[in-house]
């Protein structure tokens, strides 16, 4: 079977897609990838479509072995990567033999980083999509042990590189009104645009907390908004004042009120944000947002003409090493 | 608030940058949640340009789309276009709604506790609780999961200010003139008062999802957890 076996797994690594639509109405959030941005970059190195499965790693990567040779390619939130201990590139498409190592550590920055293979994760498909929904117990996490079956591959380009997508360390996440914008004040919402946030230690699939420089936020409804929908980018102000923005796993509704909704583009950097990582948030209206997306929407589609070859660096080959007797002795075992 | 009129609603709001809500108040009434349940059948018949999702919540439509190819504007112009058509308050509910009959065990947990909130004997309460013909006015939270109303108004009960640690998958529980039934073992504030073995979500199912907001429900006490629940089509 072609497949990538897992030997060693982190604690919060599952399959993902692009998520499931149209179960709203019956309590499922779409989940999917929680850095959508990942799967597209994941598709243009290996020139194949963002709807293939890809394998999400929260923080920490594992140890996986092909059963066949396969290409892979690595994206979103940048860890330590080898194959048979040699180091190879983040953000890069390379090639993985049968019977390689390829061991994958912990988060250098972000959150979230994406291991694709050609043709995609052929995981079984549930309700529409490959995406294990966590929160809902649709699928579950990766483990020691399984074999991940991998789709026929038509693509044969590997060693490519994309332009260092920089969405690891906070900044600027741009919002649009929501449903309860309005029950905040314009002085609290000016204070709001001021405000230097920083990613609470609390946060996952579902949603991340993050905690203001200075007072908290409070809504002239309080508490007693009635439940409303709630879908991933709503920025809740919780019981204590903090913004609590949705991810892909939220639930579908919530009685907290609703500052604004941080827009499609921006999201990536919310979930990516990593524990202590600060981050501001501006206002714009809807008419400038659906600029914004549109161009990012054509960004992303054109994401696979910003490819590049792979450059390795000579300091970045390790086999030069064994090549190099600065002390006079060989590694033996060197590849 | 059930039949008040009040010329806020319908409103229609901005939700977020891809979504438009619907609401018809903003207080739980049978009408607003009937309203609401009503336009969205009205909204995914008309089979508008553009919608990609819709759903309800207790008193609102929420409808999703993809604002690149539908600005916001004509969107909005649509839906208000539908709003006119008619007087939603006095909509009937959708075609296709469903009677359910759910075994339920009513003892143990905080039956007790609830009861006496309400002001009656722990056998007045399960008379009541069994008995009741409630609708799902909402799906949401968590998948499957059913807000069911309108009890009577002794039930106007607040939720504990603490959580209970684990309701059971199943569990049915009660505050604010609701029942909810929790698809997955959960924490919760609200206090349970009966058990039952309804599977509301399995993804594996051909029908995943069992109950739809607009069905109704009868949760029959039952001695021991075993008999299915059944359903009939309404009307």
């Amino acid at each position: 079977m072609r497949a990538l076996k897992v030997i060693r797994a982190g604690p919060q690594m599952s399959v993902q897609d692009m998520g499931r639509e149209g179960h709203l109405a019956f309590g499922l959030s779409r989940g999917g990838a929680a850095d959508r941005l990942a799967l597209w970059e994941g598709a243009a190195l290996l020139g194949q479509s963002e709807s293939c499965a890809a394998l999400e790693m929260a923080g920490m990567g594992g140890v996986f072995e092909a059963a066949e040779d396969m290409r892979i390619a690595l994206s979103g939130a940048p860890m330590a990567a080898a194959i048979d201990g040699v180091p190879v590139a983040w953000n890069a498409s390379h090639s993985l033999a049968q019977g390689e190592h390829l061991s994958i550590g912990a988060a250098r920055a972000g959150c979230y980083g994406y291991l694709h293979v050609g043709g995609g994760f052929d995981t079984e498909k549930r309700l529409g999509a490959r995406a294990a929904h966590l929160v809902a117990r649709i699928g579950g996490v990766v483990q020691k042990g399984d074999e991940l079956p991998v789709a026929e591959d038509k693509g044969t380009r590997t060693g490519l590189t994309l332009p260092e997508p920089g969405r690891f360390k906070g900044g600027k996440v741009r919002l649009v009104p929501s449903v309860q914008t309005e029950l905040f004040s314009a002085a609290e919402l000016r204070r709001f645009g001021h405000t230097v946030f920083r990613r609470d230690a609390k946060g996952n699939r579902m949603g991340v907390r993050f905690v203001p420089e200075g007072d908290s936020f409070a809504s002239e409804a309080g508490l007693s908004v009635l439940s409303e929908v709630i879908v991933p980018g709503d920025v809740q102000i919780t019981g204590d004042g903090t913004p609590f923005v949705l991810l892909s796993e939220c639930q579908t509704t919530g009685g907290y009120p609703r500052i604004g909704a941080v827009i499609p583009a921006d999201l990536p950097r919310v979930a990516q944000a990593a524990p202590g990582v600060e981050l501001r948030f501006e206002f714009m209206a809807l008419e400038a947002a659906r600029e914004i997306e549109r161009k990012e929407a054509a960004r992303r589609a054109g994401l696979g003409r910003t490819a590049q070859p792979l450059v390795r660096d000579p300091k970045d080959i390790p086999n030069l090493a064994s090549y190099h007797l600065i002390s006079g002795v060989t590694d033996g075992n060197a590849r | 608030m059930s039949g008040v009129r009040d010329s806020r609603w319908p409103m229609i709001r901005d939700a977020g940058f891809d979504g438009l809500l619907v609401s018809f108040g903003d207080t739980l009434g049978e009408a607003a949640n009937r309203a609401a349940l009503a336009f969205r059948a009205a909204v995914e018949a008309a089979r508008i340009d553009g919608v990609t999702e819709t759903s309800t919540s207790l008193v609102s439509t929420y409808v999703k789309f993809d604002p690149l190819s539908h600005p916001h504007e004509t969107m909005r112009a649509d839906l208000e276009q539908l709003l006119a058509k008619r007087d939603w308050f006095e909509a009937r509910l959708p075609e296709g709604r469903r009677l359910w009959r759910i075994p339920t065990v009513f003892d143990g947990g905080r039956l007790g506790e609830a009861a006496s909130a309400a002001g009656l004997s722990a056998d007045e309460a399960v008379e009541q609780l069994s008995t009741a013909r409630l609708r799902v006015q909402t799906i949401g939270f968590m998948p499957g999961m059913p807000y069911l109303g309108e009890l009577s108004e002794a039930w106007d009960i607040p939720r504990q200010t603490e959580l209970t640690a684990e309701v059971p998958k199943g569990g049915l529980c009660v505050a604010i003139r609701q029942l909810v039934l929790f698809p997955v073992a959960t924490p919760t504030g609200w206090r349970q008062v009966g058990q039952t073995d309804f599977e509301l979500f399995a993804p594996e199912r051909e029908e995943p999802f069992l109950l739809r907001a607009g069905d109704e429900a009868i949760f029959e006490a039952v001695d021991v957890l075993g008999p299915e629940a059944t359903y009939e089509e309404i009307e």
